[in-house]
């Protein structure tokens, strides 16, 4: 996709341009618990190495996702056993968790941290940073327009997590996913539901349905029930008008009636289907709570439920986060490390992320952190150990910028209608107008011309008649061929030419009559046999 | 022959040559429709011949000239490539003008003495009237063949108060036939020669000021005028078979011209009166942002291989680049690999109404899956990709969505509205109509440049390796 409209930020920042070039970039080891991730596969460095960084890696570091150390040996990394050398050698440090307090002390002084941060809930970190100017960009900060796609990690570890969630409930489930009919009896499909079809939910709906089960989501925004659709599921809708569509992608807050609705909804759900899959979210706040305590406790013995907003506090009343437990006989499937459960191609993924963020920032040898850059500036947290963050409201995101005008020239459309009307009538009256004037003709014809024109008159008038009714039948499809024919037969003026000729050669009449015929002829002959030939090709 | 084998022998005829159009109400029985007409004509022929005085010179004259007119017809029209069609239609509505204005000369020179009073008037205002729309329609069917051939800038020629100059023209002629009323047996003749120069003149000036995108419109005009025409000479001749078929050409014509008039929502009038775009869009058209993403043939084959539906919009741009084989080759590729491909035809694609039709029929495509605008237009927002080969104007979304576009209000094919929309177009320059397009920017569409034939050669090798 591109993005239409080119535009520049109005920034009262300035747009500084980091002085010293950055050259090596550092991937220090996760240890974060059962953090699986790393930073940069053997693949991902080889295009860091292309955008002129050199790439040191803590050995170890991409052993839990299966990259070797002698692979990133093999595309020519520099394998640094000790965590310290890397944070306080490296110009830029790349990380997939935040920081812990120990590692962000041994950042470099002035030196610049890639990594998910998530700002809102770790101001201590932020501060901690600050104290050591670091240029900190906070991945999960990337703004969600068209052009970040490609480095937006959160939506291609949602991806992942997505999938990981309906392979979670799957193993915690005792039963097919798929309807099968076997000789030793007929088993049901499984009914899982899906709340929030964002990334995350929508990934969710394709695994289930590939699984073969019956899938139903729910979302507040209207406006994905297409996509819900297109992977296969069904989108359940409230009798209710209230869309939740909010800013970058995300749901916004509802109404009280609203959720009072959507409550039902679920209620009612619950005792119906095998599986609920959850993955609301709203940015900078607490999960909201969809499933009560209630509701899994209606639910059949040997359901399950994936609460992907564990993390967040979930979205179901009793999820215990990083657990998976059964509560009266409700399998609650808390994980909140979905994404690292597929370390391998969680890494690469996030890794390309990465890349593409650098490259945009210009690579080694162009680097510059430039606020004048939407992507850049809407991650970018800390400057030199400046807070950046929250970035400065953005205008209007092209795309939305595109609809509002698409809105605009439709009231403008609308507006524009009502001549239409007006016009109609003034044609009603000219409409009036020709039968009177047709009348009024044919009352002067009668009156002065003789019988033998009024012979002549009459089979003119009818044949104009019978010519409209016929020639209305006629397909579009072959209007082509209408046109040849009725040429071929407008050649019927041959006729005329022939009645004029007469056995003296020499009188123009003759001579006139003759050229009338020859060209008369050339259009009967022409016209039928083109015809002829076009109506051949006509087949079915 | 007595007079009254005449009259049913044309009967017959007339009832033939209606046949023939009701025939062409479908293609099953559109070719039974044409054999109808054929018939129709060799009886009126052999009806008429029958009736002349019978001598050795008369039927001489007659063969001399029937038989190279019948060879040369029939070499133009077994040559003729179907994508110059409109030209060929165009040059044949002249020779049908030519041969009205000549009968009409030659009926006036030789008066008919027998005519007295209110029917001698009668019947030189008719062979004044037939010999003007004969002359209209000759010149005008010959710059139309002109714009066709690309002989004559196909651009409208907008000559300071040309509507006051079509007025004058036509005044003078109504003058002149004032004067031609008055006179005796052969002195009018001049008054008929300067009307019939005057009308020459017309007939240029009127196609000249109508835009290459009106020209369905020009063509299904001239045919109409040419049936008048015809018509006019059966009221000079007292022939009623020549009555008959003028007009139900005359009336063929019309319609064609109404449709195509409904297609581009312009009003007949102002199409004949000439200048496109010269009324509509009184402000200035909404400026056009972002860019059009380009794209490779590799891309474009995987668009295709992955759709489950596509539908082909084509245009004169296909016709031009002769590529309507290849995209035939590509439309039954991909229906051997289970992919729906339907075909969306604007009214007024091409050049000639029906032209598209015509051109995939005789690249093989079925017709079934070639479909009108009205029916296929809901369908684009089901369809995986669509493929608009050499169309602009007919695809432009600014006719629903820009109220000052000069195109604004014209139905069109809104392919815009399906997932992915691949444009194959030698360069981003605007259509026929001079408008341009935002297609071209929208984020589903993909501009494939190129010249059509060969993009959809390669398109075809990457589909058919698969």
């Amino acid at each position: 996709m591109t993005i239409a409209v080119v535009k520049e930020l109005e920034t009262v920042e300035p747009r500084s341009v980091s002085t010293q070039k950055p050259s090596k970039i550092g991937i220090p080891k996760e240890i974060y618990p059962d953090e699986r991730r790393v930073a940069a596969t053997p693949e991902t460095v080889k295009t860091l190495q292309k955008l002129g960084f050199e790439v040191l890696i803590e050995s170890g570091a991409g052993a839990a996702a299966s990259y070797l150390d002698d692979a990133y040996k093999a595309v020519g990394c520099q394998i640094i056993p000790d965590a310290t050398a890397i944070w306080s050698s490296a110009d830029i440090v790349l990380k997939v968790r935040p920081p812990e307090t120990h590692e962000a002390s041994m950042l470099r002084e002035g030196g610049t941290l890639i990594s998910f941060i998530y700002p809102a809930q770790n101001a201590d970190l932020l501060s901690q940073l600050a104290e050591r100017q670091a240029t900190v960009l906070a991945m999960d900060a990337v703004p969600r327009i068209t052009r970040a796609q490609k480095m937006d990690a959160l939506s291609s570890m949602a991806n992942l997590a997505g999938y990981r969630a309906v392979i979670e409930a799957a193993n915690n489930f005792g039963r097919f996913f798929t309807g099968q009919i076997t000789a030793a009896g007929k088993v049901p499909p499984a009914k899982v539901l899906i709340i929030g079809a964002g990334v995350a939910g929508l990934a969710a709906i394709g695994a289930a349905k590939g699984l073969g089960a019956i899938v139903r989501a729910f979302d507040t925004r209207l406006v994905v029930k297409e996509q819900v659709e297109s992977m296969g599921g069904e989108f359940l809708e409230l009798s209710f008008a209230e869309d939740g569509s909010g800013e970058g992608g995300y749901a916004k807050v509802m109404s009280d009636e609203f959720i009072k609705a959507e409550m039902a909804l679920f209620a009612e759900q619950a005792k119906e289907v095998d599986i609920i899959i959850t993955t609301a979210l709203i940015p900078g706040k607490r999960a909201p709570v969809l499933i009560t305590e209630e509701m899994v406790a209606s639910m059949r013995p040997g359901s399950v439920v994936v609460d992907m907003a564990a993390e967040q506090g979930g979205n179901c009343e009793v999820t215990k986060p990083n657990e998976v437990y059964r509560y009266k006989d409700v399998t609650i499937v808390g994980l909140t490390d979905l994404p690292s459960r597929m370390a391998n191609q969680a890494s690469q993924l996030y890794g390309t992320n990465l890349c593409h963020l650098l490259s945009d920032m210009g690579g080694a040898n162009d680097y510059k952190v430039n606020f004048g850059d939407e992507v850049v500036r809407g991650a970018l947290v800390l400057h030199n150990g400046d807070l950046t963050w929250p970035p400065p409201k953005l205008e209007p995101k092209a795309t939305e910028q595109k609809t509002s005008e698409e809105q605009k020239s439709k009231k403008v459309e609308a507006k524009s209608a009502p001549p239409v009307p007006s016009a109609s009538s003034s044609k009603s009256s000219t409409n009036l107008l020709w039968p009177i004037l047709a009348a009024l003709a044919l009352v002067g014809v009668g009156i002065g011309a003789p019988e033998s024109f009024l012979s002549h008159f009459t089979v003119f008038i009818l044949a104009c008649f019978v010519g409209w009714q016929v020639i209305w039948n006629v397909k579009p499809a072959l209007h082509t061929p209408l046109m040849s024919v009725t040429n071929a037969i407008s050649g019927i003026i041959i006729i005329g030419g022939m009645l004029q000729i007469s056995s003296d050669l020499s009188s123009p009449t003759t001579i006139l009559g003759a050229i009338a015929i020859l060209l008369g002829t050339i259009n009967v002959s022409g016209g039928f046999l083109v015809t002829q030939r076009m109506l051949k090709m006509f087949q079915k | 022959m007595s007079n009254n084998l005449l009259t049913v022998a044309y009967i017959a005829a007339s009832a033939l040559f209606i046949l023939s159009l009701g025939g062409l109400s479908n293609q099953e029985s559109a070719r039974k429709g044409n054999l109808y007409g054929i018939l129709g004509m060799l009886i009126a022929f052999v009806a008429t011949a029958t009736v002349l005085p019978h001598g050795i010179t008369e039927y001489a004259t007659l063969s001399t000239v029937i038989l190279p007119g019948v060879v040369i017809g029939a070499i133009v029209a077994s040559r003729v490539a179907m994508t110059s069609m409109p030209e060929l239609v165009a040059i044949l509505h002249s020779f049908v003008g030519a041969a009205a204005v000549l009968v009409g000369v030659a009926n006036y020179l030789e008066p008919n003495s027998s005519l007295t009073g209110v029917e001698a008037t009668i019947h030189q205002l008719e062979i004044f009237i037939g010999v003007f729309i004969g002359a209209v329609t000759f010149t005008g069917s010959i710059i139309a063949f002109g714009k066709l051939r690309a002989i004559i800038s196909s651009k409208s020629l907008m000559l300071p108060a040309r509507h006051w100059l079509n007025l004058g023209m036509i005044l003078a002629s109504v003058w002149l036939g004032f004067q031609f009323m008055g006179t005796g047996s052969l002195s009018g003749l001049p008054a008929l020669l300067i009307m019939c120069a005057i009308a020459s003149l017309l007939g240029i000036h009127l196609v000249l000021a109508i835009g290459g995108a009106d020209m369905p419109v020009v063509i299904s005009m001239l045919n109409s005028y040419s049936g008048w025409a015809a018509a006019a000479a059966g009221f000079m001749l007292s022939n009623d078979l020549l009555i008959i078929t003028g007009a139900l050409v005359g009336s063929s014509g019309a319609i064609l011209s109404y449709i195509m008039c409904k297609a581009m929502n312009r009003s007949f009038i102002s199409v004949i009166a000439g200048g496109f775009g010269a009324g509509a869009g009184s402000g200035s058209a909404a400026p056009i942002e972002g860019e059009a993403t380009a794209t490779t043939v590799d891309e474009a084959a995987e668009m295709l291989k992955d759709a489950k539906s596509v539908i082909i919009v084509p245009g004169y741009g296909m016709a031009v680049a002769q590529a309507q084989h290849a995209v035939s080759d590509i439309t039954r590729t991909l229906r051997d690999r289970g992919t729906q491909v339907r075909f969306g035809i604007h009214p007024v694609a091409g050049r000639l109404p029906g032209h598209m039709n015509v051109l995939l029929a005789e690249a093989d495509v079925p017709y079934d899956i070639v479909l009108e605008m009205d029916e296929i237009n809901e369908d684009f927002a089901k369809t995986d990709a669509v493929l608009v080969i050499g169309a602009n104007d007919t695809v432009n979304p600014s006719a629903i969505e820009d109220p000052n576009s000069a195109i604004a209000g014209m139905p069109v094919l809104e392919v815009w509205n399906s997932t992915n929309v691949i444009v194959l177009k030698r360069s981003m320059a605007s259509g026929y109509a001079g408008v341009e397009n935002p297609l071209f920017y929208k984020s589903n569409t993909k501009m494939l440049f190129g010249d059509a034939k060969k993009n959809v050669d390669a398109l075809l090798g990457k589909l058919s390796y698969a």
